[in-house]
């Protein structure tokens, strides 16, 4: 009953055995993740409009960190003036993206912004006065991106800025490397699941073409054969759009799939569209499988073939506003802005999203800059359908449980880690957890359960740093006990030496005896009596001095050793 | 001005706990109304003397523990707890019983194990054993069948002389259960096609008469809570199930000495049982293999003291019983998580 996949290499094998070396994978039957909810879509209000692009005007805030990994690095000084287009800030390190100027303009500081953070911290942000002139650097175009070679095509999309456009901002290059598999099927995310969002809706109404010629690059990137389009089926113009797109491309495949959220998630997508599942603890490449959103492919071709960075993005501006709709926004912009351009709220605000309604992050302000990660800015009146402020006990009902498309338990999750049992949250995997919030969206107790399990994963990270910390400390002590339990050893042995050396001067003058034994006699003296106190002033200060450059010399390099053990796990 | 950065999600699909107990309340009625037309104005009474002793303990006990009372009292849970107590006992108690049972299942069971959401065992089942243990004089003596407007019915007046008046219950209207009866007459050695002939008044179609129409009844109430997912289909399927598949079994083997699955699961407490008490979400696993292995277990422990047991009927034990293993049948039964069933390394 497993095998609904076409797999032409193996037919008969089941969907989860072995690694498929170059499979062709044509989906005829779908499957169903566990659990999943049905909200109300909210699609319609923005939807039924064509997006408008907004100018890039005033003040542009571009904070360094857009992207999952190290934030990037500016190239530019304070004064410069730039075009549109021009590099701000390289990419550091392998898990990194650039950074580019959304307009032509100056650059008036660098330094600490309000950006969307989720603690409403404040991050180092390029500051970029628009000079309104809207001037191109030279672009430099790649039509013929076949002949290029695959990791000159990947380091072109991480020049270009590509992060994935879904909301996890990932650096689109390090995905599209595809280790050791030979021909990974690409999966392009067009499910848009969360209620209110349409920007990839639209974009896929009018710009099909375009996204799957992203597609095509990334394909080549992977030396991938085939591609799948997974779009829900309340998308019927979209489905449509890429559909007639994909006509004339024998590798495409679109594929409507039921609306219940959270198919757009990166695995249960490629659950519903493969049946497979991305090991716990692993990526979808370890499955052959890479999933980039529709976004991201389109950013790609516009890298790629227009020679144009990333320095806009499509936006939703709904909920309580006047005109919901979508906009192209250049990066930077304030969301205030959006919001009026959007005929602003028409209510006394209750919060602010970056996101959709349940996974999207509450804004502090709405002064800051739309980011590459900005999908929609979704305005919430009091009166809409909100979880009560205050929850009621847990009924153990397992509504939670039921809906869990990771197939946790909910209601145990949020047990252990209210009594603060982070040992037990780990036993019941909360790492699994994508934060998803259908559990808390059927709890009749109102339970802010993904508030609970945030918690946990960020106490048991700080527990993991306290221990490694601790580890740290602990083997440096074990270090200097070592060191100083040598030290008094070799202090010891000197003083024993020299002690022989005069008991054998001493024996030769008296007994007149030949030299040639006392090697061996000395031998046990080393074994130094009971009684004997070790000399504290047995080294000279030069022996002294001499150790002590070579100890911490030693000790030196074993720091920097274990720092750079560390190195990778904090790059993760 | 900053604004509210609440935790997502952001909306709410709008269930709630006082919902869920208000559909549980609703769907009982169906039974409520065919008990009042078959045994007269007696079940309304006791309904609603032990919903409003249910109401004040837990008011009281609130306000012990300073929790807020009229959060809680609003969730309707304690109404849900009297009402399936005065369903589960004889409607001719005295007014004690049922206020000492109330009392019970509210303050031992629930209030003192932590209020709603707390309780490993089902309050009202506690309330109900505790009863039964102490008092089987009372708990034996049902109501027979006296319909309203009948001649030999029971009067407004009456009812509440039987309840409050404190005299002794008139032999006429009251007499064992159908699965009391039959018990005892196995016991002597009668077989079972000789019961039936010889008591034709007291079995009814599908069981015993009266009672199987208030079983049948909330059997109606149980499939409207399906239709509204206020309880999933587990519990009620594996807990009649068992029951029945085990009454078939022996009474293929024997048909003399043991009766069929209908008079099983339109006898007794039954089907109040696999429609409204194993279902008590707190007191149940959350799994969904897990809530299968709980009502077959239930089920067959039904069976099993109804059959060799002390005890006409078993439901209120084998809840009471299975109810301890809850914790360790949600432990072992436990859905593999997502990604972790196909060699990928643990988290």
């Amino acid at each position: 009953m497993f095998s609904f996949l076409n797999r032409k290499s193996s037919p008969e094998s089941s969907p989860n055995a072995g690694k498929p070396s170059s499979p062709v994978w044509r989906v005829d039957h779908l499957h169903r993740f566990h659990g999943g909810i049905h909200p109300a879509e909210h699609k319609a209000e923005s939807a039924s409009s064509p997006i408008q692009s907004l100018r890039a005007e005033g003040l542009l805030v571009l904070p360094l960190q857009q992207h999952i990994g190290q934030a990037s690095e500016p190239v530019v000084q304070v004064g410069e003036h730039v075009l549109k287009g021009q590099l701000l800030a390289k990419p550091v390190g392998y898990v990194s993206a650039a950074l580019h100027a959304p307009t032509s303009g100056t650059i008036i500081s660098i330094g600490m912004a309000p950006v969307p953070h989720p603690a409403g911290l404040p991050q180092t942000a390029i500051i970029l006065q628009a000079d309104g002139e809207d001037r191109w650097i030279e672009r430099e175009s790649q039509p013929d991106f076949r002949q290029m070679d695959p990791a000159a095509l990947r380091t072109l999309i991480r020049n270009a800025g590509i992060v994935g456009l879904g909301g996890a901002s990932f650096p689109t290059a390090v995905k599209l490397n595809p280790g050791e598999h030979a021909a990974p099927v690409l999966i392009l995310n067009g499910a848009e699941c969360e209620p209110y969002i349409t920007c990839d809706d639209l974009l896929m109404r009018e710009h099909g073409e375009e996204i799957l010629a992203g597609a095509e690059i990334m394909m080549h990137a992977l030396g991938s054969q085939h591609c799948l389009v997974g779009i829900e089926d309340n998308k019927p113009q979209a489905l449509e759009a890429m559909r007639a797109a994909a006509a004339n491309r024998a590798k495409v495949q679109v594929v409507a799939v039921p609306t219940l959220y959270p198919s757009g998630g990166a695995k249960q997508l490629i659950e519903i569209l493969t049946g497979r599942q991305v090991p716990a603890g692993g990526h979808s490449i370890d499955i052959g499988v890479v999933c980039v959103n529709v976004g991201t492919a389109f950013a790609s071709k516009r890298a790629v073939i227009d020679g144009e960075p990333m320095i806009s993005r499509i936006v939703t501006v709904t909920g309580s506003v006047r005109e919901p709709r979508n906009f192209e926004v250049p990066l930077g912009l304030p969301m205030e802005q959006l919001i009026q351009a959007a005929g602003g709220s028409p209510l006394p605000i209750d919060r602010v999203l970056m996101g959709g309604p349940l996974m999207g992050v509450a804004l502090h302000r709405t002064d800051i800059p739309v980011i590459k990660a900005s999908n929609c800015v979704l305005v919430m009146a009091p009166e809409q359908n909100q979880p009560a402020a205050e929850a009621m006990p847990c009924i153990r009902c397992a509504a939670c449980v039921d809906v869990c498309p990771a197939r946790l338990m909910p209601h145990e999750l949020y047990w252990f880690a209210r009594a603060g049992n982070f040992e037990k949250t780990q036993e019941y995997q909360v790492f699994d957890c994508i934060e998803c919030g259908a559990c808390a969206y059927v709890c009749p107790s109102e339970i802010p359960l993904v508030h609970y399990y945030r918690h946990a994963k960020q106490e048991i990270a700080a527990q993991e740093r306290e221990r490694d910390k601790a580890d740290l400390a602990r083997r440096r002590n074990e270090a200097r006990l070592a060191r100083l339990a040598r030290e008094k050893a070799e202090a010891e042995a000197k003083r024993a030496e020299k002690m022989a050396a005069m008991a054998r001067a001493k024996a030769s003058k008296e007994n007149g005896e030949s030299s040639a034994a006392a090697p061996a006699d000395a031998q046990p003296a080393q074994t130094v009596e009971p009684g004997a106190k070790p000399a504290k002033k047995a080294l000279t200060p030069e022996q002294q001095a001499k150790l002590d450059t070579a100890l911490a010399a030693r000790r030196a390099s074993q720091i920097s050793a274990t720092t750079a053990e560390e190195k990778p796990k904090t790059a993760e | 001005m900053p604004l509210s950065t609440p935790s997502s999600p952001h909306i709410h699909g709008g269930s709630s706990v006082a919902q869920v107990m208000r559909r549980v309340i609703y769907a009982l009625l169906p039974g409520i109304l065919v008990a009042t037309f078959l045994f007269g104005w007696v079940v309304p009474i006791q309904l609603i003397l032990a919903s409003a002793t249910a109401l004040l303990a837990e008011a009281l006990m609130l306000r012990a523990r300073k929790r807020p009372v009229g959060r809680f009292l609003g969730d309707y849970s304690a109404i849900v707890t009297g009402l399936l107590l005065a369903l589960s006992i004889p409607a001719i108690v005295p007014w004690w019983i049922t206020v000492l049972g109330v009392l019970f299942a509210i303050v031992l069971a629930k209030q003192l194990y932590g209020g709603l959401g707390y309780n490993p065992f089902n309050p009202a089942m506690v309330g109900y054993v505790v009863l039964l243990i102490s008092f089987p004089r009372y708990l034996t003596q049902w109501p027979a069948v006296a319909p309203l407007g009948s001649p030999h019915a029971l009067s407004f007046a009456d009812s509440l002389a039987i309840i409050f008046g404190g005299g002794q219950v008139l032999d006429g209207i009251s007499q064992a259960t159908v699965l009391d009866f039959v018990k005892t007459e196995l016991g002597r050695h009668h077989a079972l096609s000789e019961i039936v002939s010889s008591h034709p008044g007291l079995f009814g179609t599908f069981s015993g008469s009266g009672n199987e129409w208030v079983a049948f009844a909330f059997l109606l109430g149980g499939l409207w809570m399906l239709q509204k997912r206020v309880i999933s289909w587990h519990i009620p399927v594996a807990m009649l199930g068992s029951t029945a598949l085990l009454a078939l079994l022996f009474h293929l083997y024997a048909p003399e000495t043991y009766a069929g699955p209908f008079f099983h699961l339109f006898g007794g407490g039954l089907m109040l049982g696999a429609f409204f008490i194993a279902t008590d979400p707190v007191s149940s696993p959350t799994t969904p293999r897990g809530l299968l292995i709980y009502a077959a277990a239930i089920g067959a422990l039904t069976y099993i003291i109804r059959t060799w047991g002390g005890y006409p009927d078993g439901v209120a034990f084998a809840v009471l019983l299975i109810n301890m293993a809850v914790p360790m049948i949600d432990y072992y039964t436990r859905p593999t998580v997502y990604g972790h069933d196909n060699g990928g390394p643990a988290h």
